[in-house]
């Protein structure tokens, strides 16, 4: 009964393979193709760009994009401000998220219950809903069209204390009494014993905290106006909007989002197996 | 929960000593993070509530005495006035559920087939297709969009195509028909019975709630499967792997097809993750926002305005606050809503099941 079966299976296996092959491959081109036309259509100039959006070779190379961005317009600006905010945020996260993180695995206080409950129930408030809201508190506290308002709201962020909180219980708690027993203050146990010891953990929150404030949009749009302020996210989409008018431009906007995707994509790129593993390795064991 | 008592027996020195300065430490710890999620995002809510309540114009502080309370008046005027301000939130409702509708039955099951085709033990290069499934879920949303506006635009990569195919392919971004009344015209119906165009919810007649997504928010739909796909792959793929060989491999000694072990072994297996993938799809698809703000604003005909793009055009544009606020919280209340009747549907089910 089961020796036919085997045998079926093994015979069908090759033409079963073959198409899954074709599948993935034909799937992977459709993912893949967009972003070699974006970055291809970044060098050809504009008229090319319409007339012959396919090809994935420039049959004029040029430049002009690029230069335009960095030498004759505010892209610079943009860039620097997106450095100063994610670098800003993605170091308060892991210092926030860590230090609190600790305290609810580690620390005995009273109330630690309640904090950790109205941390889950802060979690469920969709991001969206908090646009006006968020808005109307920023420019109440005087920090409406700076830094301060478009960094601090973004500083504290719920998830990430749970997947500290969840790190910092899988280390064995003798490590730390150890140097308790050794006089080390709560604090200097935290900074040079434990966090050290949590690096994977650390580095999942670098790697959503860079990517969600580098991406962010709606925050940047609500907490300032002034041009220096502009970010990319902000400066592109403005572009790709206010622009749509007078010309196209493909090749410009494209070049704009191709420079958009790089720190991400490097990112990307360097934590992959981090990245793939990240949903994996937080439930294995 | 793993707040368990301290593994240490609990001596007599209560508040003081080691557990007292732990318990300092322990606030201290987390004050920073509750001071923030505390400043901006419990009292932003709490400051919504009040401006949804008031006639509030933006100038000045909304707690200024000039500003007064309204009641439920800003609510009313969306949901029962019948005027303009109806109509544009059914017209947004209309476009966000019909988007909801259909990008989060595609991105579940085309994620669990993605990660089903990855997950196969003989594969060659597994890395490289879930490197290239997984990428566009880590471009930003503004890029992604500026690439979709050149693919689908009227003589872009997507209509190239489907010339090459001797098919001419619409003006995507700039087409309002919804994409049902499209198919019903091909089949000569081109107007409603009177039983559908006379009868409205919100102010939008039945005819225009089932016309379906524009052409243009269908394309913000493909873009949504695109970007999210990956994302949804990565927490299916996490769970195909706690799924054990040995039952597979029973499975297949009894003799079954690929198909009816898919089916009947792996599909019941991977229930919690399809609840939380659609779930978390329920959620992300109500919030539309950027991609409406990079790329259409809304038109063509207001076919893709989102009640999350319409709570910010109303309040950073015309300066009604207390709307803006309003709509922000229908559509905090819908997505609640929608996630228990979801987990109530899926629950459900599964008692059937047993």
């Amino acid at each position: 009964m089961s020796a036919p079966a085997a045998r079926r299976n093994r015979g069908s296996r090759s033409g079963a393979t073959w198409i899954a092959y074709a599948v993935l491959l034909v799937l992977a081109a459709i993912y893949i193709y967009p972003f070699l036309v974006q970055l291809a259509t970044s060098f050809k100039p504009d008229p090319e760009a319409l007339a012959n959006p396919l090809s994935l070779v420039p049959q004029v190379w040029t430049t002009a994009a690029y230069e335009r961005l960095f030498l004759r317009s505010d892209f610079p600006v943009w860039f620097r401000n997106s450095v100063v905010v994610t670098l800003c945020v993605t170091a308060g996260r892991v210092f926030f998220c860590s230090l609190a993180g600790y305290a609810l695995a580690r620390l005995h206080f009273r109330g630690r219950g309640v904090v950790f409950a109205a941390l889950v129930a802060v979690m469920s408030v969709p991001g969206v809903v908090l646009l006006i809201p968020r808005f109307l508190v920023v420019k109440q506290l005087g920090i409406y069209d700076t830094f301060a308002g478009m960094i601090i709201p973004l500083l504290a962020d719920a998830a990430g204390v749970f997947i500290m909180k969840n790190y910092f219980e899988s280390i064995p708690r003798s490590v730390e009494e150890a140097a308790r027993i050794d006089g080390a203050g709560v604090f200097r146990t935290y900074w040079s014993v434990v966090l050290p010891m949590a690096r994977p953990a650390i580095i999942t929150i670098v790697i959503l905290s860079f990517q969600g404030s580098w991406n962010e949009l709606a925050h940047f749009i609500v907490s300032a106006e002034s041009a220096e302020l502009v970010t990319l996210t902000k400066g592109v989409a403005q572009l790709a909007a206010g622009q749509l008018g007078q010309g196209m431009q493909y090749p410009l906007k494209l070049a704009a989002a191709v420079i958009m995707t790089v720190p991400v994509a490097i990112l990307f790129f360097v934590f992959q197996r981090r990245i793939m593993n990240s949903t994996t390795g937080a439930v294995k064991e | 929960m793993s707040a368990q008592p301290a593994t240490l027996p609990r001596k007599a020195t209560r508040g003081s000593g080691i557990r007292g300065r732990e318990a300092q430490a322990g606030w201290l710890f987390v004050a920073p993070v509750i001071l923030l999620l505390g400043l901006f995002l419990v009292l932003p809510v709490v400051m919504a509530a009040w401006v949804s309540l008031s006639d509030w114009t933006g100038r000045g502080s909304p707690f200024s005495s000039e500003v007064s309370f309204v009641g439920a008046k800003n609510y009313s005027e969306l949901l029962l006035g019948g005027g303009l301000a109806t109509q544009d939130f059914g017209t947004a409702l209309r476009n966000n559920a019909w988007y909801v509708v259909l990008v989060v039955p595609t991105q579940t099951a085309l994620s669990l087939f993605l990660a089903v085709m990855v997950n196969r033990k003989w594969l060659r290069g597994s890395g490289f297709y879930r490197t290239a499934f997984y990428f566009p879920s880590v471009t930003s949303s503004v890029a992604i969009t500026v690439l979709f506006l050149f693919l689908f635009s009227a003589t872009g990569v997507v209509n190239k195509v489907l010339q090459a195919m001797s098919v001419s392919g619409p003006n995507w971004f700039a087409d309002p028909r919804g994409v049902v009344h499209v198919v019903l015209g091909w089949i000569g119906v081109d107007k409603g019975p009177a039983a559908l165009t006379e009868h409205g919810v919100l102010g939008v007649s039945l005819w225009q709630w089932l016309a379906g997504p524009s052409i243009a928010m269908s394309v913000l739909v493909i873009m949504a499967v695109f970007t999210t796909s990956g994302t949804f792959m990565l927490l299916f793929l996490a769970a195909l792997q706690h799924i054990s060989d040995e039952v597979e491999e029973a499975a297949m000694v009894d003799g079954t097809t690929a198909w009816q072990r898919f089916r009947f072994v792996t599909l019941p297996m991977l229930r919690p993750t399809v609840f939380t993938v659609m779930t978390l799809g329920l959620i992300g698809t109500w919030q539309v926002f950027d991609q409406i703000y990079t790329g259409t604003q809304g038109s063509p005909g207001k076919t893709t305005v989102t009640p999350a793009y319409l709570s910010y055009t109303a309040s950073f544009q015309s300066q009604q606050w207390g709307r803006g606020a309003a709509i922000a919280f229908i559509l905090f209340a819908i997505i609640i809503v929608m996630t228990v009747i979801q987990r109530r549907v899926i629950r459900g089910r599964d008692q059937d099941a047993l």
